[in-house]
C-alpha cells in the first residue's frame, strides 16, 4: 500500500497546487470537486484522502490556510498557495512533463522495435 | 528543507494534539455541510444527501485518523502511550518496581564507583609527556629486586647506556623549613637537573633546572610544588629569586610546578631541589639512596632497556668490588606508580561486576515472573487486535524505564559512594595517591555507566518479550496461566538462581579469603608488644649536631628527660621503627671466615640501650648493651634470630666478630646478644637478618623516639613534643603517633583491609540478593503448585512431606549453586593469589564456611514458602481452580 499511496500522494499534491494556483483561495471540498471535474470524472476521488495531503502541503509550507466564509455563507477553511508552493509547483510540473515525455518516447520507441 | 519543516510541525503536533483534532473535526464538518448543500441542490432528500457526502468522504473517523497520523508521529505517539501505560503499570506494582530499580541501582553504584577509581588510577594517563616511554630504573639484589641506585653508579649508567634518551634520578628528602614561626618539617625531593624535562613537565612560573645545576658547585636552587606555592607564598609571582632555608641552607626559588603535576613515588613533596651530590653517602658507591627514572629511546622496549642496564651492571660488578652481586631492574613507570594497587583495584572491579551480575539476574527473574503473570492479559490484548510488535514494545518500554531509573539512581549513588570511599582513605595514604585527585564522573566513567545502562535496558526489555514470544502469546487464553508454561518458567528461573548462588559464593569465598588474610596479617608475629607505645620522629639539624658526641649527648638528654615524665615506663631511640620497611642496610664480613667479596646484606638499626627492652622484644641469648657502651668502649652488636640462623647455624654467635668488607679494625664489632626476630619490614614481607648497633657507637641525625606508656595511647605525644622543643627549639619533632596506629595504617595492612572490607561488603550484598533470588523462585514454584499440593494432601500426604517436597527443590538449587560456585571460587581466588596472605586459594575452612553460610541462608529463605505450602487447605486449593 505504501508505494502506491506515495505516487498517488505525489500527484495529488501536484493537482492541489495547480488547482489553487488556477482558482485562488479555495476550501477542501472545492479542491476535491475541481480535481474530480478536471479529470472528467475519470478519477474517482475519496475526498477523505485529500485532507492528509493538504496537511502535508501546509506543513511543508507550500500552502497556507485561513478560516473564512464560503459563497453560500458557510464557514470553511480556505487554502491558498504560497510563494514556495508556486516554486514547488513549477518544479514538479517540469519534472512531471519530463517524465511523461520520456515515457511517451520510450513507449513509442519500444512499439517501433516490436 | 521543506521536509524538515514538515517534521518540526509533526513533532510539535505531539503536544497540541487535542486542539488539532478539534480543528480537523471542524474542517470535516464544514466539508460535509458544503457537500450536503450541493447534494440538496441536486434534489436529494436530507438524509440521502448526508449519506452520500459521508460515503464520498470515505468515513469521518478514518479521515480523522489519517489526519491525526499526518499531524503527529505515530511511532513516537505509540512510544509515549506505551511509556504512560508502563508508568501506570509500574506504579500499580510499587513493590516490584522499587525492588527492580534498587537492585539495578545497587549493582550500578558499586561498579561505577569502583570503575571511577580504576579509571583515575589505571586508565587515566600519567600527567607526563608520552608516559608510556617512561621507565623506573633500579639496582637489583636477590633480597631487594627493585632497590636504590648509588650516585656514582648512576653516573656510570647515564654515561654507558644506549637505550635511554635521558636517565635522571630522584630521592626522598626530609626538610626542616625555616619559617617565621620557627622550624617546620616538610617533605621534599632531590632531583637531577633533567628530571622535569625527562617527564615532559614545564613550570607554570619561572624556569626549569639548567644543565649542571644539580652539581655540588652550583648554587642551591629549588622548584616549588603548586600546593607549596599557594600555601606558603599565597601564589605570589615575586617568589622567584627569593630564598627559602631548608635544613639550614638557603635555596633560591627558580620555578613553580603546575597544579596538575604529581609524582607519586615521593609525594607529598613541597620542595623539589636540584640534587647537589656532596654528602658522604652521595659520593660513596656503596651507599644506595636514589632511584632512577628514564625516557626510552624511540623503538626501545623495556626488555631491551633491561638487557642493556644489566650488561652495564655486570661491567660495574667487574670494576668495583662494592657492586658484587648487583644486577639491574627496569620497569614501566606506570608499574612503579600503580603496580601495588592494580591487583586490588582489579579484584574490587571484578567483585563489583559480580554484584552487578547478581543484581541484573535478579531483576530479569522478577521481570520474567511478571511477564508470566501477565500472559493472560497479553493473550486478551492480542485477541483484541494488538499486533505482536505492539505487545513486545510494551515490555521494551517497561524494561527501558526500569533500566533508566535504576541507572540514574545508581550513578547518583556512585558519586556519593566515591566521595565516601575517598573520605575513608587516610590523609597520608591519599597524599601518596595523588592520581585520585582526578576521581569523578568524567567522560570515560559516564561511557562505562552508559554501556551498563544500555545493556540493562536491552536485557530488561528483550528477556520478558522473548520469554513470552517463545511459546506464543495466544496460548495464554486457552491454557490459562498455569501448567506447562509455569513449569518451563520454573526451569528457567531455577537456572538463573543457580547462577546467582554460584556468583554469591564466589564473592563470599573471596571475601572470606581476604578477611582471613587480613586477620593473619594483623596477627603476624612482630616480635614486639605494639600496644601502649607512643612514637615521635626527630630531626636534629646537622649544623648544630655535626659530631657524634653532640648527638650522643642529645640522645642521653632526651632519654633522661622523658624517662622521668609521669606515665612513662621506659624510653628507647632507634634510627628506624619496626613495621616500616626492610632497608637501611649494612654489609658485614665475619672475622675468621673465607670471604669472596660477597655482600652479606643486613638491616641496620642504631638503637639506644633501652630500645629493645622498651619494645619488649625477646632476648634469646646474651645481653642487651648498656648506655655506657659508647665510642670509648669496644664495639658491640645485638643480632636477630634470622641472622643467627643464616650465618651461625649450629654455632653460638655470642662473642663472634664481624666488621665491614675490609675488616678495618675500627669497624669490628662483637656479638653480645641475640634477640628474637622483630618485623622491621612491612607486615607481609620476610624477616631479613638484622643488626642492632648501640646509638652511642653509631649515631644518626634522624631518629625516632619510642615511649612505653601506662597512660592512654597518644596522650603523651604533646608532652613529648614540648620536651623536645624545650631541649632545643632547633630540633624538628613530627609525626607523633602510636605504634599500634602506625601498624594499623601501614601500607600492607591498609591495602589488605581495604580489599577485605570492600569485597566483604559486596559479598554481604550478594548474599542478600542471592537469597532473595532463591526465595522468589521457590515462592513462585509454590504458588504454581498449590493445586498439586492440595491434591497430594487430599490424598493423605502429611505436612512433613510437603515441607520435604519444597525444601528438597530449594536444596537441589542451593547444592548446584554452591558446587558451581566452589569451582569458580577456587579459580577466582587463584587469580587474586597476590592479595592473599597466609591462606591458600583452596583454603578448606573458608570455602566450607561460606558454603555452609550460603546453604543455611538459602534454606532459611525457602522455609517461608515451604511453610505456606504446608499450610495449604486442600479443599480450598482444589476449589480455587
Amino acid at each position: 500500500m505504501g508505494e502506491k499511496a506515495d505516487v498517488w500522494q505525489g500527484t495529488l499534491a501536484l493537482m492541489v497546487l495547480k488547482t489553487l494556483e488556477t482558482l485562488g483561495p479555495l476550501h477542501g471540498y472545492g479542491i476535491a470537486r475541481r480535481i474530480e471535474q478536471t479529470s472528467g470524472d475519470i478519477l474517482s476521488l475519496n475526498y477523505g484522502t485529500l485532507y492528509p495531503a493538504l496537511l502535508k502541503l501546509e506543513q511543508e509550507g507550500a500552502i497556507s490556510s485561513d478560516w473564512g466564509t464560503s459563497e453560500n455563507n458557510r464557514k470553511a477553511k480556505f487554502y491558498r498557495i504560497t510563494r514556495s508552493g508556486r516554486k514547488q509547483l513549477a518544479k514538479e510540473t517540469e519534472d512531471w512533463e519530463q517524465t511523461t515525455a520520456i515515457l511517451a518516447r520510450f513507449l513509442a520507441g519500444s512499439g517501433d522495435a516490436a | 528543507m521543506s521536509w524538515m519543516r514538515a517534521w518540526l510541525f509533526r513533532l510539535a503536533g505531539l503536544w497540541r494534539n487535542v486542539e488539532r483534532d478539534r480543528e480537523v473535526a471542524a474542517e470535516l464538518e464544514a466539508h460535509l455541510r458544503l457537500h450536503i448543500d450541493d447534494n440538496l441542490r441536486t434534489g436529494m432528500s436530507a438524509e440521502e444527501a448526508r449519506r452520500e457526502a459521508i460515503l464520498k468522504l470515505g468515513g469521518i473517523e478514518s479521515t480523522k485518523q489519517a489526519c491525526r497520523e499526518r499531524n503527529g508521529v505515530p511511532f513516537i505517539e505509540n512510544l509515549l502511550r506505551d511509556g504512560r501505560f508502563a508508568l501506570r503499570q509500574l506504579r500499580q506494582n510499587p513493590g516490584f518496581t522499587a525492588t527492580a530499580i534498587l537492585m539495578l541501582a545497587l549493582g550500578m553504584c558499586a561498579s561505577v564507583a569502583i570503575f571511577a577509581f580504576v579509571d583515575a588510577s589505571l586508565i587515566k594517563p600519567l600527567p607526563y609527556r608520552d608516559p608510556a616511554e617512561l621507565v623506573g630504573v633500579y639496582e637489583s639484589i636477590p633480597m631487594c629486586p627493585q632497590c636504590n641506585l648509588s650516585y656514582p653508579d648512576y653516573l656510570d649508567w647515564k654515561k654507558l647506556n644506549k637505550v635511554f634518551r635521558s636517565l635522571e634520578i630522584y630521592g626522598d628528602a626530609g626538610y626542616s623549613v625555616s619559617t617565621a614561626g620557627g622550624l617546620e618539617p616538610s617533605h621534599g625531593t632531590r632531583v637531577s637537573d633533567g628530571f622535569f624535562r625527562t617527564l615532559g613537565v614545564t613550570p607554570v612560573l619561572g624556569r626549569d633546572f639548567r644543565d649542571g645545576e644539580d652539581l655540588a658547585a652550583a648554587q642551591r636552587t629549588v622548584m616549588l610544588s603548586y600546593g607549596a606555592w599557594q600555601k606558603r607564598y599565597g601564589g605570589k609571582k615575586d617568589v622567584l629569586g627569593r630564598a627559602v632555608v631548608l635544613n639550614g641552607d638557603p635555596y633560591i626559588i627558580i620555578g613553580v610546578l603546575p597544579a596538575s603535576f604529581y609524582f607519586p613515588p615521593t609525594e607529598p613533596s613541597e620542595f623539589w631541589t636540584a640534587f647537589h651530590a656532596e654528602s658522604e653517602c652521595d659520593l660513596r658507591r656503596s651507599c644506595h639512596s636514589i632511584y632512577g627514572v628514564a625516557r626510552l629511546r624511540e623503538g626501545v622496549s623495556v626488555e631491551e632497556a633491561l638487557a642493556n642496564t644489566q650488561a652495564i651492571a655486570k661491567q660495574l660488578e667487574r670494576e668495583y668490588s662494592e657492586n658484587k652481586g648487583q644486577g639491574a631492574a627496569v620497569l614501566a613507570l606506570s608499574d612503579v606508580i600503580v603496580g601495588r594497587i592494580r591487583p586490588i583495584l582489579l579484584v574490587l572491579l571484578s567483585g563489583a561486576g559480580l554484584l552487578l551480575l547478581i543484581a541484573g539476574v535478579n531483576v530479569v527473574s522478577l521481570l520474567l515472573v511478571r511477564a508470566e503473570g501477565r500472559r493472560r492479559e497479553m493473550a486478551v490484548r492480542s485477541a483484541l487486535g494488538a499486533s505482536r510488535g505492539r505487545l513486545m514494545s510494551q515490555f521494551a518500554t517497561e524494561g527501558m524505564i526500569l533500566a533508566a531509573a535504576g541507572s540514574a539512581l545508581g550513578v547518583t549513588a556512585a558519586v556519593w559512594t566515591m566521595q565516601l570511599l575517598t573520605s575513608l582513605i587516610s590523609a597520608n595514604m591519599l597524599a601518596g595517591m595523588p592520581y585520585l585527585r582526578g576521581l569523578g564522573l568524567n567522560s570515560r566513567v559516564l561511557i562505562f555507566a552508559g554501556l551498563i545502562a544500555l545493556l540493562a535496558a536491552v536485557l530488561f526489555s528483550v528477556s520478558p518479550a522473548l520469554h513470552l514470544s517463545a511459546r506464543g502469546v495466544s496460548g495464554g487464553l486457552s491454557e490459562g496461566s498455569r501448567g506447562s508454561s509455569g513449569n518451563a518458567w520454573r526451569k528457567l528461573g531455577s537456572k538463573l538462581v543457580i547462577v546467582e548462588l554460584a556468583t554469591a559464593l564466589v564473592l563470599l569465598a573471596g571475601a572470606g579469603l581476604l578477611g582471613k588474610s587480613l586477620y593473619l596479617l594483623l596477627e603476624v608475629r612482630n616480635g614486639i608488644q605494639p600496644d601502649h607505645l607512643d612514637t615521635l620522629d626527630v630531626a636534629a639539624p646537622k649544623a648544630t649536631y655535626a659530631k657524634d658526641e653532640q648527638l650522643v649527648a642529645l640522645e642521653r638528654r632526651i632519654i633522661s628527660r622523658l624517662k622521668n615524665l609521669p606515665g612513662v615506663k621506659s624510653v628507647g631511640i632507634t634510627s628506624q621503627l619496626p613495621v616500616t620497611y626492610n632497608g637501611n642496610t649494612d654489609w658485614i664480613r665475619f672475622v675468621g671466615r673465607p670471604f669472596n667479596g660477597e655482600h652479606n646484606e643486613v638491616n641496620e638499626r642504631d638503637v639506644s640501650a633501652g630500645y629493645l627492652a622498651t619494645l619488649e622484644a625477646k632476648l634469646l641469648r646474651g645481653r642487651y648493651f648498656s648506655d655506657a657502651e659508647d665510642e670509648s668502649k669496644p664495639k658491640v652488636v645485638i643480632i636477630n634470630q634470622a641472622l643467627a640462623r643464616k650465618y651461625f647455624a649450629g654455632q653460638d654467635p655470642i662473642g663472634k666478630q664481624f666488621g665491614d668488607l675490609g675488616l678495618a679494625p675500627k669497624s669490628l664489632k662483637t656479638i653480645i646478644g641475640v634477640v628474637d626476630d622483630i618485623r622491621e619490614g612491612s607486615l607481609d614481607s620476610e624477616i631479613w637478618p638484622a643488626v642492632y648497633y648501640p646509638f652511642n657507637q653509631s649515631t644518626d641525625n634522624y631518629f625516632q623516639i619510642v615511649v612505653r606508656t601506662s597512660q592512654a595511647e597518644l596522650s603523651l605525644i604533646p608532652t613529648l613534643n614540648a620536651v623536645i622543643h624545650d631541649i632545643d627549639p632547633g630540633i624538628v619533632a613530627f609525626d607523633g603517633d602510636s605504634m599500634g596506629e602506625r601498624i594499623h595504617n601501614s601500607q600492607s595492612a591498609y591495602m589488605h583491609r581495604t580489599a577485605a572490607w570492600l569485597v566483604g561488603g559486596f559479598a554481604a550484598l550478594a548474599l542478600v540478593l542471592g537469597v532473595f533470588g532463591i526465595y522468589g523462585v521457590v515462592a513462585y514454584s509454590v504458588s504454581q503448585r498449590t493445586r498439586e499440593i492440595g491434591l497430594r494432601m487430599a490424598l493423605g500426604a502429611e505436612r512433613r512431606a510437603v515441607y520435604e517436597l519444597i525444601l528438597k527443590e530449594a536444596g537441589w538449587l542451593t547444592l548446584a549453586g554452591v558446587m558451581i560456585g566452589l569451582v569458580c571460587a577456587i579459580g577466582a581466588a587463584h587469580l587474586m593469589g597476590g592479595l592473599l596472605f597466609g591462606v591458600k586459594s583452596w583454603d578448606a575452612v573458608t570455602l566450607g564456611g561460606v558454603s555452609i553460610l550460603l546453604g543455611l541462608a538459602s534454606l532459611a529463605a525457602s522455609f517461608a514458602p515451604a511453610r505456606r505450602a504446608a499450610g495449604v487447605n486442600p479443599v480450598e486449593a482444589l476449589r480455587v481452580e
